[in-house]
């Protein structure tokens, strides 16, 4: 009888994962000398429970680790030491260790353990009584090799029900292995009589020699998890072994147990022995199919990790509720299908039409909620902000004050994945530029502690958030004479101050005199907004100097629904989404003008709008074609207007995305599809792959375009 | 979940017998089978909304239940010349592993026509046939009575990448 421990990895990663965001976030709240104890217990119990999941997982490098971490903190918690700024430090580096250690072992790559083990002997230091510093914490580290050997004499007698406490012997086995040598012998006197035999049931007992620097305590801890289902003897020997040669190992101990027991069966042949025989071989079959199991988890996860499959908690009142709905729309359809049984009457179509609108109703309700299923408070990603502004700060001698806004505020989890690399580099850029040192802003009358606040708030359908700093604002002059070094403007361009802060969003734009290692790689604000604008959602800047500057976010608040506007072309329905159109207008065809080789532009106001013939792009028959005739919708995306031809503009809804590539493949301009309330299929319009598509080009920065393909040059 | 279908397809062969199920249509006065695990449901011909830019043997996609579902006309597939849509023509929703991802799509056909088993050892090679793109999305040919079958691989008449068998 053997358990899969590997089903359970994923739920133990994520479990470990959050446990280490826990404690990350109470260490940050830690003041040396102010420490409450239900923090300490809270750091201590998470620490508690990876130490413990990783020892029964077998990843021993992470129980070893976290042990260490955890006899500090009980100390603490005993009030047998008093917790420092050192301490806390030490602590948070070692969450990041552990951190690290967990995401190797979950891609299934070997871990590097040479922080783990600097970690380690620091730890020890203290544990030691010495005052921590590097130098004695290399010096621990071989300490620890040298110390003397002892041999143990090793009790263990399981009580029966062992195996259904899913304990494992053979693990504690070779984590014993793994302690020193090892030598094992099986008593197997304690069988019954084979009507008397119960396979699941243990009646082995061992005895073991091990001869190990380790104290009594590592040994115990091996046992930790059986203590209460066996009798456990451990006695130290003295150096009877000493000079025994190094033989016992892991794999011996299921052979030892495995081959005198085969043997005797083949020999003689008893009832009692075959059980015995035919248990050792179920051990042995047990770690054989585990091994094909590792293996086959091996590839498999890898798959998993490519399509990024995830979990979420959902509160309990979230699903309460949907089982509500679920309940109110059978109660419905109940009701519509006791209508359809009757005769028609007048009465009754009253009733069907009152029980349609109560469908509708309940739809909507249901599917309102579904969506909420996804939702998280965006603290999930603000919590990360305390950590990266302490540690950034402390880099940059600045004094910060972080202040968390609306942490409360939902958002689709999808969506919160994705905003999170740009928030961190939005986050830097306010501590790295926005923000003075210190003496800057004493001499300019401004409290020392600079304020970076993050604020999230919902508006209308979508979320905002926005990234405050009170430091020194945007330098419009250094950014407009950069814009110019770089070719971005020409010297001549007047431009109002908004649009000179619009330039820092520009591709290979960074005002940073020296690349640090926080912000200014060159790849800055531009890549920002393109991942902003990959999730259909925009971000802008505000600043006035000497005062401070801020970015405001704008998303939808889920990825699964959009608000569309439908358009027809030819006899085709196509969805342009909203928040990327600009106006839609009538042409006013003395505006129109020829560029190059058929490419039609239109002067609307100051700027000239290239129009692009959708029913060309798109290869479709049967349109109209006289621009007088038909409607342009000025649309946005990546910095580009750009005007599509239309036959009528229909109407404006929300609709649920749906993959086109799930059962096909990418098609160019077209995002996805949806499904109209008439059961058809409409196909989602994507406004940059559609400028890819038509062959729009940007040859210079201010200019928009030219040359547009001949449409012969598109694949039929 | 997809190798363990395939697992139950194994074993439920190796239990029974060594006789597949093959589902057959009609197309150009010719019969030609599929196996009959791939497909999902039968549906009469419907319009379906165009993919720009598609080949021209992609008729568009199609509403199944809320899954979009691509539309294949498998005789411009085979670059049979067209005919117009009639009473009986069908849709075939298959599912289909290509590359490693399950795909359902719909296949039209001029009818559909039977249900036989035939053992898969009975199934005879294509002959080389010097110039036919066709031969490619052959498994095999098989004798029904006085009628020979062709026995499809869907996996690779479907496979929209691929373009090696793809005439027109």
């Amino acid at each position: 009888m053997s358990i899969d421990l590997s089903q359970f990895f994923d739920v133990f990663f994520e479990e470990s994962f959050e446990g280490l965001d826990a404690m990350e976030a109470e260490l940050l709240n830690l003041e040396p000398g102010k420490e409450d104890s239900e923090t300490i217990n809270t750091i201590f119990r998470a620490a508690h429970s990876i130490k413990g999941g990783s020892g029964t997982f077998g990843f021993v490098s992470v129980s070893d680790f976290t042990h260490v971490l955890e006899t500090l903190l009980d100390q603490i918690r005993d009030g047998q030491r008093v917790l420092t700024a050192e301490h806390v430090n030490l602590l948070l580096k070692s969450v990041d260790c552990v951190r690290a250690l967990l995401s190797a072992l979950q891609a299934e790559e070997e871990p590097d353990l040479s922080e783990a083990q600097a970690l380690k002997a620091r730890f020890e230091a203290i544990l030691g009584g010495e005052e921590p510093s590097s130098e004695s914490a290399e010096a621990a580290a071989p300490e620890v090799e040298t110390l003397q050997s002892t041999t143990y004499q090793i009790e263990f007698k399981p009580e029966p029900h062992l195996f259904k406490t899913g304990n494992e012997p053979l693990y504690m086995f070779s984590e014993l292995a793994e302690l020193g040598e090892l030598e094992v012998s099986a008593f197997h006197d304690a069988i019954p009589d084979f009507l008397a035999f119960d396979p699941e049931d243990c009646f082995l007992h061992w005895r073991f020699f091990l001869t190990t620097t380790r104290e009594e305590q590592a040994i115990a801890e091996i046992f930790e998890w059986v203590e209460d289902d066996a009798e456990i003897k451990i006695e130290a020997c003295g150096g009877l072994f000493d000079d025994e040669p190094a033989q016992p190992q892991a794999a011996q101990v299921t052979e030892q147990a495995a081959t005198p027991s085969a043997d005797v069966a083949t020999e003689s042949g008893t009832v009692k022995q075959d059980a015995e025989a035919e248990q050792a071989q179920q051990t042995l079959e047990a770690v054989q199919q585990k091994v094909e199991t590792v293996k086959n988890i091996k590839s498999e996860s890898r798959k998993s990790n490519d399509s990024g499959a995830t979990s979420i908690r959902v509160g309990i009142d979230k699903v309460d509720s949907l089982i509500n709905m679920v309940g109110e729309l059978v109660i419905t359809q109940a009701m519509l299908s006791q209508i359809g049984d009757q005769e028609i009457t007048e009465s009754s179509i009253a009733a069907l039409q009152e029980g349609l609108t109560q469908l509708a109703h309940n739809t909507r309700d249901l599917q309102e909620n579904v969506m909420r299923i996804r939702m998280l408070p965006i603290s999930f990603v603000f919590s990360r902000f305390p950590r990266l502004v302490r540690d950034t700060s402390q880099k940059l001698n600045k004094q910060v004050e972080l202040k968390l806004v609306g942490e409360q505020t939902e958002l689709d989890k999808t969506v919160m994945e994705k905003l999170s690399d740009p928030m961190v580099h939005l986050v830097r850029n306010s501590l790295d530029h926005g923000l003075e040192t210190p003496e800057e802003r004493i001499a300019n009358g401004k409290d020392p502690v600079g304020t970076v606040t993050l604020n999230a708030f919902h508006q209308g359908g979508n979320i905002v958030i926005e990234i405050m700093d009170d430091g020194k604002g945007l330098d419009t002059e250094k950014i407009r004479s950069k814009a110019i070094a770089n070719g971005l403007i020409q010297e001549a361009d007047e431009l109002s101050v908004e649009e000179i802060n619009e330039l820092i969003f520009m591709p290979g734009f960074s005002t940073a005199d020296s690349v640090s290692d926080i912000s200014g790689r060159g790849v800055g604000m531009d890549v920002v907004r393109r991942n902003i604008q990959a999730l259909n959602g925009s971000v802008e800047v505000t600043s006035k100097q000497g005062v401070g500057s801020t970015f405001t976010i704008r998303l939808p608040l889920t990825l699964a629904i959009l608000d569309g506007q439908l358009v027809q072309v030819a006899q085709h329905t196509y969805i342009i989404p909203l928040i990327s159109i600009v106006e839609s207008l009538q042409i006013d065809i003395s505006k129109v003008s020829k560029v190059g080789k058929g490419l039609e532009v239109l002067r609307l106001r100051d700027e000239y709008i290239p129009i692009l013939r959708l029913y060309g792009i798109f290869s479709h028959q049967g349109a109209r074609e006289e621009l007088d005739k038909t409607l342009l919708v000025v649309v946005e995306s990546d910095n580009y207007k750009i005007g599509l031809l239309v036959d009528d503009l229909l109407a404006q809804q929300q609709v649920v995305i749906k993959s086109l590539e799930a059962n096909y493949q990418k098609v160019d301009g077209i995002s996805g599809a949806t499904i109209l309330g008439d059961g058809t299929v409409s196909l989602i319009i994507d406004i940059s792959g559609l400028i890819k598509l038509s062959g729009l080009r940007r040859p210079g920065s201010t200019e928009l375009l030219v040359d547009l393909k001949g449409e012969e040059a598109e694949p039929a | 979940m997809i190798d363990q279908v395939g697992v139950n397809q194994q074993l439920m062969f190796d239990g029974e017998s060594d006789e597949k199920q093959f589902l057959t249509f009609m197309m150009h006065d010719e019969e030609y089978g599929m196996d009959i695990l791939a497909v999902q449901e039968i549906r009469g011909w419907e319009p379906v909304t165009t993919i720009p830019n598609s080949p021209n043997f992609v008729r568009g996609a199609m509403n199944l239940r809320g899954t979009i579902v691509p539309i294949i006309d498998l005789r411009m597939r085979f670059g049979i010349e067209a005919i117009e849509y009639g009473p009986l023509t069908v849709v075939i929703v298959v599912s289909v592993q290509i590359k490693e991802q399950q795909k359902i799509m719909g296949l039209v056909v001029d009818a559909v026509s039977d249900v036989y088993s035939i053992a898969e050892e009975k199934a005879k090679d294509v002959p080389d046939f010097q110039d036919s793109d066709n031969a490619y999305f052959v498994h095999g040919l098989v004798n029904v009575g006085q009628k020979m079958v062709v026995l499809l691989n869907l996996e690779k008449v479907l496979d929209l990448s691929d373009k090696s068998g793809l005439k027109g």
